[in-house]
Order: structure tokens, then C-alpha cells, then sequence
């Protein structure tokens, strides 16, 4: 007698806790074996590129906090970055210093999040409660930069909103002397972990062919041995001036993606020392008062800075006609902005180039023949944020 | 190719008439091609060994609704070889057919499928051309620029019907949209003053 077997179709979230926010994965098993995997994004789609070609370059600045949640100072940085390179502003140097610090600051809340949450999703709980004990202090800096824990609204196209309030130097450099032990600690419950490596090594492999023709960018591409990051390769602001190593894998499996960023973490406590070591007084925004507004107490003096302060939150300034695309090196990976502006206050389009997307896209090809308790595993180490794969 | 210019230089030598016009600016080059072509460009450019870009980091569409030739489509890709960005670019007319890239570069797949949703460009040979980030069922291509902000219908629960359904939209007061423009440009002086006390700070 013979039976006839047929494959089951599972359907994976969107309300799934493993599935890092609402991704709706349709798996086609074959006992318990994945044959297929057929993501359906867009349920957290929000339309961001129609909402900023409708608000003046300051006013889209807030909806980029909004796309990779989890480390939203990274992505105001491109958008910043493309407007000031239109523009040909200068940054004066402690802005590009405090833009730095907190960029990494948001590296390491990001990294945090995946390593816990991924360790998480294999079985590991007290990671992520150590863990977030030190991403409440990390959103606790960013509420005293910039008013928020979470979504910043802080860089500004020529600088940042306003300067550092008293105090908060010195307790980012206390945070880099206390941290690494946490790092360290974190390192202890996973990194030797029978469990954990069991669940992670020879997991997801990528081999640099494949990453490079995926489009994979950030710790997904250097976990594969490709050594290349966009802080080096294409600095921009004052990463030239500071030290840092790009940590690299062998076998671009989800346990030397794991080890990356814990290393990468390392390397962000250190530029931030740097920073921090580096940092001067001085101008914090650009000082053309037609891009940056002025100071409260100026308004009330003089009637020019009256003027700017009206005519920028009002008509907001304006951008010459131009073209560009600018990537910054986000911790998930490239996130970057193509900027097209038409000489208004507007942009004309604004093209947002996530990197979780093209991570996302090769869930079928990295999945294919694994068994379905990997599934979580490899969604983990793609370090997926819902917020920029749907926009 | 090490420098920009050697790399423009290259590419006009090697495919002479497929290419229309190049620009470098921002420390990009900027290419046009006719839409025919692109297969042949994007084989080219991956595949040369002195260009060897080998990612292709994105795909998009600009929508001009008073062109003849309404969309411009952009690919932006990246050598990591040689470090170096380049967009190629070409205009369509509405409801033109264009090749897809997916044999060439996997990465394609979902970055069509967007551009599909968002503005309604079909694309030949493409494996799964079905919509990506809009809800199952929308219609309309939100990314046009003639597709109003607010959408054309909003989903609701009714109690009556007992499900989700989907209507109009009904919006309390308009979208407000100010137009702050004015010509004032202000004076020039000023800037270029402060501009050289920003540089001796």
C-alpha cells in the first residue's frame, strides 16, 4: 500500500515573537524540512517616501527615526548628510563628533537588540535581560541630547538641534569604562555556549558570492570575510580621523555574524572614547542662517534672526536642483537616501534604500533545507527591523 | 578603474553607442542609456574587470507627470572592488515594459516587485512580479505623483458586518497644504560674511 504525502503550508506570524515584528512568512515543509519560504512584508508600510515628498527637509527629518526604530540616529545621519552635500554646508567639528558618538551609541542599542533577542529566540533569556538594562541607560543619553528615548529628531543638515547638556560627557565616557565587562559578561553566557553554538554554527551560510549577489551590506556581508565598511571604505564625517578595526568572519554562518557584532560593539566603545577624548567646544550647527535657525536669545535682539527663524519654520529652506545618492554605514548595514530635490523647499523624491530588505529577500535561498527550528535562528542574525523593511 | 575619470572613460570606449550622455558629480557617475539596453549595460558593468560592480544596491523610479516619457528608472550600483558608486538611468513612457534584471543579479527580485507596487512599472521575465509593501488587495500606484497623500479608501471594522471592510475616505477637514513660497531670496552678502568668520572659528 502506498500513502501519498503532501507538504504543509505553515504560515509563520505576523503575530509571532520570533519573527522580530510583523513579518508574515509562509513556509512550504516537507516533514520538517523548509522547502520554501515566501516572506509577505508591508504590514507595517506607512508610506514614508510619500510622506516626505509633502514635508520641507526639516520636517522629514523625524520620519527616519521612525524607519530602523531601534537605532534611529543612523539614519537622520544619511539624510543629513545627502541635504548638506546638495547644499556644500559645513559641519563645524564637535557637531560631526557629537553626530558620531550617538551614531555609535545607536551601533551598539542595535547590536545589543539582535544579540539578545537572538539568543533569545534559541533559548537564551538572561542575555536580554542584561542586556536592556544597558540599552535603558544608552536612551537615557539620548533623551538628555534630544528630548526623546526613542525617536530623536536630532541631526539637523549642518550639524545637530542643540549641544550636549552639562553633564552628559563625562557620563558617556563612565558608560565606555563600565560597558565592556558587560560585554564580556554577555559574551560568557553565549559565545562558548554548547546550546547556543549548537543552534548558530554552520546556520544561514552566506558564501561571498552570494552575499554579493544579494545585495547584503553590513555585518551580513563582513561576517561572510568581506571586509568592508562604508565608515572606512567611504568615511564620511569625521570617521577618518579615528581608529577603529572592521571585525570580519570566516563562515558566514549565524555564529560568526553573533561574534561580529559583539566585536563591533567593542570597536564602537572605543570610537566613541576617541570622541569624546577629541571633542572641543565650539559650534555645534552650521552658522549660515539660512539653513540652520538661530539661537532663542538672538531672536529677541535682532531682526534678521527674526526673519530666519520665520522664514524656516514657515517656507523652510530651500535646496538647488540636484541629484544624489548618499549611504551611511547603519548597523544593520547600507542605509541609504536618493535624494532628488527640484529647488524648492521640498524634496522631490526621496528614495530610502534599507538594508533589512535586501536581507529579508534572501530568507528563501538561506532557509532552503533547514529545519524549521532554524527558521528564528537565521531571522535573527538578518537583524530585521520591520520599521525600514516596510517603511 | 581607480579614478572616476579613467572609469568614464572606459565605459564610453567600451560601449560607445549604448551610452547617451555621463556625468561625474558627488563622486558618482551618473549614466544615461536608452531602456533597450540595460541587460547588455548591467552584464557589462558586473562583469568587466575594470569595473566589477558587482552589488546592485537599489532600483527606483522618478515619477515627471507633464514628460511624455513620465518615469525615469535608476539603478544604483556599487563596485567594492574599485570603491566607486554608479546610477545608470533611462526614461519610459506609462505602461512601457522593461526588462528585468533578476538572471543577473538576484538582488533584483523584491527591488522590482517595489517598483511594480509603488508605480505601476511592469517588467519582462520577472519570476514573481506580484505586490510587496502595499496591503493584499490595494489598488492604485502610491507612489505616482498624481495618487493623493491620503489615499483613496481607508479600512475600518464594522460592527454591523462583523468584519473588516474597506470605503472612501472620509476626511473631517481637508488636507492642509500651505503654500509658503515666496521669491524673497534675501541678500547674498551676509552669507558669504558669515561664511569666512565660520572658516577663521
Amino acid at each position: 500500500m502506498t500513502k501519498k504525502i503532501k507538504n504543509l503550508n505553515l504560515n509563520f506570524g505576523p503575530q509571532h515573537p520570533a519573527a522580530h515584528g510583523v513579518l508574515r512568512l509562509i513556509l512550504e515543509l516537507d516533514g520538517e524540512v523548509v522547502e520554501k519560504a515566501d516572506p509577505h512584508i508591508g504590514l507595517l508600510h506607512r508610506g514614508t517616501e510619500k510622506l516626505i515628498e509633502n514635508k520641507t527637509y526639516m520636517q522629514a527629518v523625524p520620519y527616519f527615526d521612525r524607519l530602523d526604530y531601534v537605532a534611529p540616529m543612523n539614519q537622520e545621519h544619511a539624510f543629513a548628510l545627502a541635504v548638506e552635500k546638495i547644499l556644500k554646508i559645513h559641519v563645524p567639528i564637535r557637531a560631526q563628533y557629537i553626530r558620531v558618538i550617538f551614531c555609535e551609541i545607536g551601533r551598539i542599542l542595535s547590536h545589543i537588540l539582535n544579540v539578545t533577542t537572538q539568543a533569545l529566540d534559541v533559548g537564551a533569556l538572561t542575555p536580554s535581560l542584561w542586556g536592556f538594562e544597558e540599552r535603558e541607560t544608552l536612551m537615557t543619553f539620548y533623551e538628555r541630547a534630544s528630548g526623546s528615548r526613542l525617536h530623536a529628531n536630532y541631526f539637523r543638515a549642518g550639524g545637530v538641534h542643540q549641544d550636549l547638556p552639562k553633564g552628559l560627557e563625562e557620563d558617556i565616557s563612565k558608560f565606555c569604562e563600565t560597558f565592556p565587562k558587560i560585554i564580556n559578561d554577555l559574551e560568557s553566557l553565549l559565545t562558548d555556549n554548547r546550546i547556543f553554538k549548537q543552534r548558530n554554527v554552520d546556520i544561514g551560510v552566506v558564501t561571498k558570492e552570494d552575499a554579493l549577489d544579494y545585495s547584503f551590506s553590513g555585518v551580513m556581508i563582513r561576517g561572510s570575510g568581506v571586509p568592508w565598511d562604508l565608515r572606512k571604505s567611504q568615511p564620511y564625517d569625521c570617521y577618518e580621523s579615528l581608529d577603529f578595526k572592521i571585525p570580519v568572519g570566516k563562515n558566514g554562518d549565524c555564529y560568526d555574524r553573533y561574534l561580529c557584532r559583539i566585536e563591533e560593539m567593542k570597536e564602537s566603545v572605543s570610537i566613541i572614547k576617541q570622541c569624546l577624548a577629541k571633542m572641543e567646544k565650539g559650534p555645534i550647527k552650521s552658522l549660515d542662517g539660512k539653513i540652520s535657525p538661530p539661537p532663542k536669545a538672538e531672536i529677541k535682539q535682532s531682526m534678521e534672526a527674526l526673519i530666519h527663524h520665520f522664514k524656516l519654520f514657515t517656507e523652510g529652506y530651500r535646496v538647488p536642483k540636484d541629484e544624489i545618492y548618499t549611504a551611511v554605514e547603519a548597523p544593520k548595514g547600507e542605509f541609504g537616501v536618493y535624494l532628488i530635490s527640484d529647488g524648492s523647499s521640498k524634496p522631490y523624491k526621496c528614495k530610502i534604500r534599507a538594508p533589512g530588505f535586501s536581507h529579508l529577500q534572501s530568507m528563501d535561498f538561506l532557509i532552503k533545507g533547514h529545519m524549521l527550528a532554524d527558521v528564528p535562528a537565521v531571522l535573527g542574525s538578518l537583524d530585521i527591523v520591520f520599521g525600514e523593511v516596510d517603511r | 578603474m581607480k579614478s572616476l575619470e579613467d572609469l568614464e572613460k572606459k565605459i564610453n570606449s567600451e560601449l560607445t553607442t549604448k551610452i547617451n550622455n555621463t556625468e561625474i558629480k558627488h563622486n558618482q557617475i551618473y549614466i544615461e542609456i536608452d531602456k533597450d539596453d540595460i541587460i547588455d549595460v548591467a552584464i557589462f558593468l558586473k562583469t568587466n574587470q575594470n569595473t566589477k560592480f558587482r552589488q546592485l544596491i537599489d532600483i527606483t523610479v522618478v515619477d515627471y507627470p507633464e514628460n511624455n516619457q513620465r518615469f525615469e528608472v535608476v539603478y544604483l550600483f556599487l563596485s567594492h572592488e574599485f570603491n566607486q558608486r554608479l546610477i545608470v538611468k533611462y526614461l519610459i513612457a506609462e505602461n512601457e515594459v522593461i526588462p528585468s534584471l533578476t538572471s543577473i543579479f538576484p538582488s533584483a527580485n523584491w527591488m522590482e516587485r517595489e517598483v511594480f507596487d509603488m508605480y505601476g512599472v511592469s517588467f519582462k521575465n520577472h519570476p514573481d512580479l506580484r505586490r510587496i509593501l502595499t496591503d493584499y488587495g490595494f489598488e492604485g500606484h502610491p507612489l505616482r505623483k498624481d495618487f493623493p497623500l491620503t489615499g483613496h479608501s481607508e479600512v475600518r471594522y464594522s460592527e454591523d458586518q462583523k468584519k473588516v471592510i474597506s470605503e472612501p475616505v472620509k476626511l473631517e477637514q481637508n488636507y492642509r497644504n500651505f503654500d509658503y513660497e515666496s521669491p524673497w531670496e534675501g541678500t547674498k552678502y551676509i552669507k558669504s560674511e558669515i561664511e569666512s568668520n565660520d572658516k577663521k572659528n
